[in-house]
């Protein structure tokens, strides 16, 4: 899960789906486990509409369609492109599992809820947001083209339709760019930082 | 320049600005539930260390916990889960309010009742509804399970710092208009992304006028208009509130207390980086049609036809409708309704109970109707049978259950049948949130009573 950021290029899955809340991308049922296994969480990712009530894959739903059905590897299905609002809703840091657990390491969308951003930026997942146009002109190629490559490149903080050569930069603060590009958790930078903590209970 | 409410808890609690980064921001108060944070503790244990300030937390199992009775849970995942919190809490050395005891019940009712959650607090919890807190005056927010281990391990988060929005509510409310129906009206117009990025307040002289069971209802709802925090300056009602409260400071302590509590106020030369108004008088009872919180109406509106719609809203209109088995410009009111419920951490307090009693009083809950009424915890529930609320309730034909989440989220017995259409006091309308294939129509408890006896959706003001 906490593989270095660098440049990411891959084919994208497009999710073109508005208010995409946490509840779609894991249903609460998966929220009552205690493991921490990727490939349980992975599994259940979309489960609802990727499935039907008996289990068999629901053909219509993107996921399904051969063309991005395949699971992500490197080059492969790395990126998502979301609509607007993605990840609104339930706090659930399993949406952010179910989406790295599938092995989804970007997810580009005009609007991220609160929250979920946070969970996916602890959980190594890069939330990249692009202007509407933009996120529209990315459904658009990836539709009609699924092999159609996407460019992320975290250092320079830039996105780009390698179809089109569109492109735009993202925000990222140096902070967390720094902790992308070195597998450095939140943790490890409080847990480094506890003097100046106690030194806040005692001011 | 004035400084908003928001920025004066902020600042006391900033323990270092990361350079070009974020806040690290202090955490007076970390509340855990069993659902939210078994993987959190694993993250202290990976790492071989202590919870950093055990007595600041406290935790409570109640999400998987039945609702008809609590000897014991039936489903072998949802018991290993609250066994894994009340085991986590012994090692870690933090209180664990225990299921079937008369301290549990829903964290985000629990907090305020025991006075756990106070002004000029900062509070977490692995729980988007954390917003709740905010109405005693407290900077409330929802986090991840990885910021439950960050609290747990350093009482810190690390977080950005959000704008700030003030929304305002001014005039008197109509009969049978509660909270719950201003929260609706205030998300139907902000949208449920219309307050991301932002901390609100609430303010204005309907809020002020309004109890603190009715603030904390407005507070929780911040969340499904994008907001992590909905904050309320604490006043005569907030302490009255809060005086007396188990955790809360007694004697000298509360009377110094609440002399700094006064200070928590936006000065009046503070400027928000957005500010709405909105009118009591405009708002009706309200009731949802689609499957986001904000695509709701007017108790005897229609939903919106299509034409009224961009192409986009065309396609997004339509997969709700399909699923909600609604039409474009159908009016809800006299649908028929297959259940009902009252609780959650929206609703499930003393007041929604008075609330929903004042309407079934000496009538009789419609035969087609299944009913779960499920106060938010056992102090609520020991009140409403001190009141004789129960005895009400039981004339009428419904009975009094066990607190917990309940029919909120579908991670306990009190799961809706696909299908069926449930007229319910919780948060959400989501997809499946009340079970798969189950359809949810989110109104307020009054809505909600007069609806469970008619057995159809039902304006309170007709009944």
């Amino acid at each position: 899960m906490k593989e270095k950021f660098d440049i990411i290029r891959s084919t994208c899955i497009p999710i073109e789906i508005d208010n995409n809340n946490t509840d779609n991308i894991i249903p609460a049922r998966y929220l009552a486990f205690t493991t921490r296994d990727p490939k349980f969480y992975g599994d259940a990712f979309m489960h609802d509409l990727r499935y039907d009530a008996n289990n068999e894959p629901v053909a219509d739903f993107i996921m399904n369609k051969p063309e991005f059905s395949e699971a992500p590897r490197k080059g492969v299905h790395e990126i998502i492109i979301g609509g607007q609002n993605w990840g609104s809703g339930s706090s659930r840091e399993h949406a952010a599992w179910a989406i790295a657990g599938y092995g989804v390491r970007v997810v580009i969308s005009n609007s991220f809820a609160d929250i979920h951003r946070n969970n996916l930026l602890n959980c190594f997942v890069l939330p990249v947001v692009v202007s509407r146009d933009f996120q529209l002109e990315l459904f658009e190629t990836v539709k009609a083209n699924p092999q159609a490559e996407v460019l992320v490149d975290i250092p320079n903080q830039t996105v780009t339709n390698m179809t089109t050569g569109h492109s735009e930069s993202f925000p990222i603060n140096k902070y967390k760019k720094y902790c992308l590009m070195n597998a450095f958790d939140d943790i490890d930078f409080l847990l480094n930082n506890q003097q100046k903590i106690v030194e806040w209970e005692n001011r | 320049m004035g400084k908003t409410l928001f920025d004066k808890i902020w600042d006391r609690h900033v323990v270092q600005n990361v350079e070009d980064g974020p806040t690290q921001l202090y955490i007076d108060r970390l509340y855990a539930h069993e659902v939210t944070s078994p993987q959190a503790f694993d993250t202290l244990r990976d790492k071989g260390i202590k919870a950093f300030r055990p007595q600041k937390v406290v935790a409570m199992p109640d999400h998987n916990t039945p609702s008809d009775q609590q000897e014991r849970i039936d489903d072998p995942i949802g018991r290993k889960q609250v066994e894994t919190l009340k085991a986590n809490c012994e090692e870690f050395g933090i209180r664990h309010f225990a299921m079937g005891t008369h301290d549990n019940g829903i964290i985000h009712v629990v907090g305020p009742e025991k006075g756990l959650s106070l002004p000029g607090m900062t509070i977490v919890c692995g729980d988007s509804h954390t917003s709740t807190h905010g109405a005693v005056g407290a900077i409330a927010m929802g986090i991840g399970t990885s910021e439950v281990a960050q609290v747990l391990a350093s009482q810190c988060i690390l977080q950005s710092k959000p704008k700030t929005m003030r929304i305002n509510i001014e005039g008197e409310l109509q009969s049978g208009v509660v909270a719950k129906d201003v929260a609706l009206y205030i998300m139907a117009q902000m949208t449920t992304s219309g307050a991301t990025g932002y901390a609100v307040e609430y303010a204005g002289s309907t809020v002020r006028n309004m109890s603190m069971e009715g603030r904390l209802t407005l507070s929780n709802l911040s969340i499904e208009m994008g907001s992590r925090a909905g904050i309320i300056a604490p006043d005569e009602t907030t302490f009255e509130y809060l005086k007396n409260r188990e955790y809360a400071p007694k004697g000298d302590a509360w009377n110094a207390a609440v002399e700094a509590w006064k200070q928590l106020v936006s000065d009046d030369d503070a400027v928000f980086d957005k500010e709405v108004t909105f009118r009591a008088e405009d708002i009706a009872p309200r009731i949802t049609y689609g499957t986001n919180p904000g695509a709701g109406i007017a108790i005897d509106g229609t939903i919106p036809t299509m034409d009224s719609l961009s192409e986009a809203e065309q396609v997004q209109l339509r997969g709700m409708l399909d699923y909600m088995q609604f039409e474009p410009g159908e009016k809800l009111e006299g649908h028929p309704v297959d259940y009902v419920f009252l609780g959650a951490c929206t609703n499930g307090r003393i007041e929604d109970f008075r609330a929903f009693a004042s309407v079934v009083k000496g009538r009789k809950k419609a035969e087609n109707v299944v009913a779960w009424l499920v106060p938010g915890s056992w102090m609520v529930r020991d009140q409403i049978i001190a009141e004789g609320i129960d005895r009400v309730l039981d004339e009428a034909g419904f009975e009094l259950r066990l607190p917990s989440c309940s029919s909120c989220l579908a991670m306990n017995p009190d799961k809706v049948p696909a299908g069926k259409l449930a007229i319910s006091t919780s948060n959400r309308n989501f997809v499946g949130r009340q079970g798969p294939g189950a359809r949810t129509i989110l109104a307020s408890p009054l809505t909600v009573a007069a609806s469970a006896i008619t057995g159809v959706i039902t304006d309170p003001r007709k009944i």
